[in-house]
């Protein structure tokens, strides 16, 4: 997963070889928010903002948001979620919720091991 | 500070994620998550810690009638060994809370009620107590397990003497020794829409009676269940939930709770007045089924012929349906089934109707 970068709200990025990225949320976010049933996707061409919420994503206790890592253009979101929200339980590390192109900015971001201590930190 | 239950050391070992809830350390899941916890219930068996519930004693010579004028629903006909679910209402009709009464004894009552309300019912049933009774807080001397589903009779048997396990619904065993050493009351009751039972034993024998049950359940399917299942539970099978559905100034008649309101019955129970003399209800509780896309949850604004028309009460995504809905308040000219409404839900209208409750029904 050394490819993988990781922001403090438990998002991750991949960068693509094009300069977009990818963004997903982290096995550890997975596991606080339980099983998710519904995700409120962006829609293609919206712009973000780092930092700024972007997703939300409904586990069935609640509803929580997702900040996105960089700021830039929506290029791509990933409808199978639309369906399968759980995938994002099952896989969190392929379950990317959208790509982002026109990166202008991006979130501190930490390492997977910068990541782990973080974790370990706030727990 | 928050208490914790007799089962908490339990809990942490079974790995349960503990939240705070009503002033008790309590799980709100185990690692197993809340859908396969709910499934269980529905299809094999669950069991709950509901320690954090209060149990209150009223006995002597006036319990009854201090009862009957507490309460709503008419206690008068009951018999020893037998349950009644009633609201409690202040008295502008409003819910103080609602409750489980147990006739223990012809002159001796227990009363099992909210956590998050306990103080507040303590304080109101001591200020309208009549006659010749006595009253006890005996929160501290019950734990209380919830043991869940179409299973659960089939899990007891293997603990507790037949004859000793209630058979009708809200029926219940004062005294029945499981495993021949650990009395409890055993009580055929739940909040989670299936059959299953409640057990009532001191605190020293809570964590023990909780191994037991989960050992001897185990080849049924049997699991431990948190807070998060026990609300969704209780929500699709429409069952309501203090706070949410009903408060200190909605009546139980707005919240479809007039089977438990009975208004003839003798006494002049406290809050009467004040529902005849509000006539015609305006608002009623109803279902919402999601027919667009979202989860519409708690305090969302309903709106219908461009109107607002209410409010949402509680809502989630239901495991067993396998779809959203949601509780609401609404006026009551738009609580025919099928109506189109639509909820507002972060900024966002999602498309509703009105449905039949409740959304779950188990097959007897």
């Amino acid at each position: 997963m050394a490819e993988l970068k990781f922001t403090k709200t438990h998002e991750w990025v991949k960068y693509t070889e094009d300069g977009k990225a990818k963004v997903g949320l982290t096995e550890y976010a997975q596991q606080q928010l339980g099983d998710l049933v519904f995700i409120n996707l962006p829609e293609e061409g919206d712009c973000v903002t780092v930092e700024d919420t972007f997703c939300d994503v409904e586990s069935v206790k609640a509803v929580s948001d997702v900040y996105s890592p960089l700021t830039g253009t929506i290029a791509r979101v990933n409808e199978d979620l639309l369906d399968a929200p759980e995938l994002i339980n099952e896989h969190p590390y392929e379950a990317w919720i959208a790509e982002i192109e026109d990166i202008t900015e991006t979130a501190e971001f930490l390492s997977e091991d910068e990541y782990e201590t973080f974790i370990k930190s706030e727990a | 500070m928050e208490k914790k239950t007799p089962l908490y050391e339990n809990h942490v070992a079974w790995k349960g994620k503990i939240v705070s809830f009503a002033g008790f350390l309590l799980p709100v899941q185990y690692e197993t998550g809340v859908i396969k916890e709910h499934m269980a219930v529905r299809n094999d068996c669950g069991l709950f810690d509901v320690s954090h519930m209060g149990e209150l004693r009223i006995a002597g010579k006036d319990a009854l009638h201090t009862i009957q004028m507490l309460v709503t629903n008419d206690c008068s006909k009951m018999a020893p060994g037998q349950a009644k679910y009633s609201p409690m209402c202040n008295e502008e009709g409003g819910v103080v809370d609602d409750l489980l009464v147990y006739k223990l004894e012809e002159e001796e009552y227990l009363i099992v009620v909210n956590a998050a309300n306990k103080e507040k019912d303590a304080a109101w049933m001591k200020a309208h107590l009549s006659g010749n009774v006595e009253f006890d807080d005996l929160s501290e001397k019950y734990a209380q397990l919830a043991l869940q589903g179409p299973k659960a009779e089939r899990i007891l048997e293997r603990i507790c003497e037949k004859d000793k396990i209630p058979q009708k619904y809200y029926t219940f065993t004062k005294e029945c020794m499981i495993d021949g050493r650990i009395p409890c009351l055993l009580s055929r009751t739940g909040y989670t829409g299936e059959d299953g039972f409640e057990l009532y034993c001191s605190p020293n024998d809570a964590a023990e009676l909780w191994e037991l049950l989960l050992l001897n359940g185990k080849e049924d399917g049997l699991i431990p269940c948190g807070l998060g299942a026990r609300d969704t539970l209780r929500l699709e099978a429409a069952m309501p939930l203090y706070g949410h559905e009903m408060d200190d100034e909605v009546t139980p008649l707005e919240t479809g709770l007039s089977f438990a309101v009975k208004l003839q019955k003798e006494e002049d129970f406290i809050g009467k007045k004040a529902m005849l003399k509000k006539g015609r209800q305006e608002r009623t509780r109803v279902g919402l089924e999601v027919t667009g896309r979202g989860i519409i949850r708690e305090h969302c604004t309903i709106f219908a012929d461009g109107k607002e028309i209410g409010v949402s009460t509680s809502g989630t995504h239901c495991p067993y349906l396998g779809k959203a809905v949601a509780m609401a308040l609404i006026e009551k000219t738009y609580a025919e089934i099928g109506t189109a409404v639509m909820a507002e839900v972060r900024g966002r209208m999602v498309e509703a109707k009105i449905c039949r409750l409740p959304f779950y029904k188990r097959e007897k």
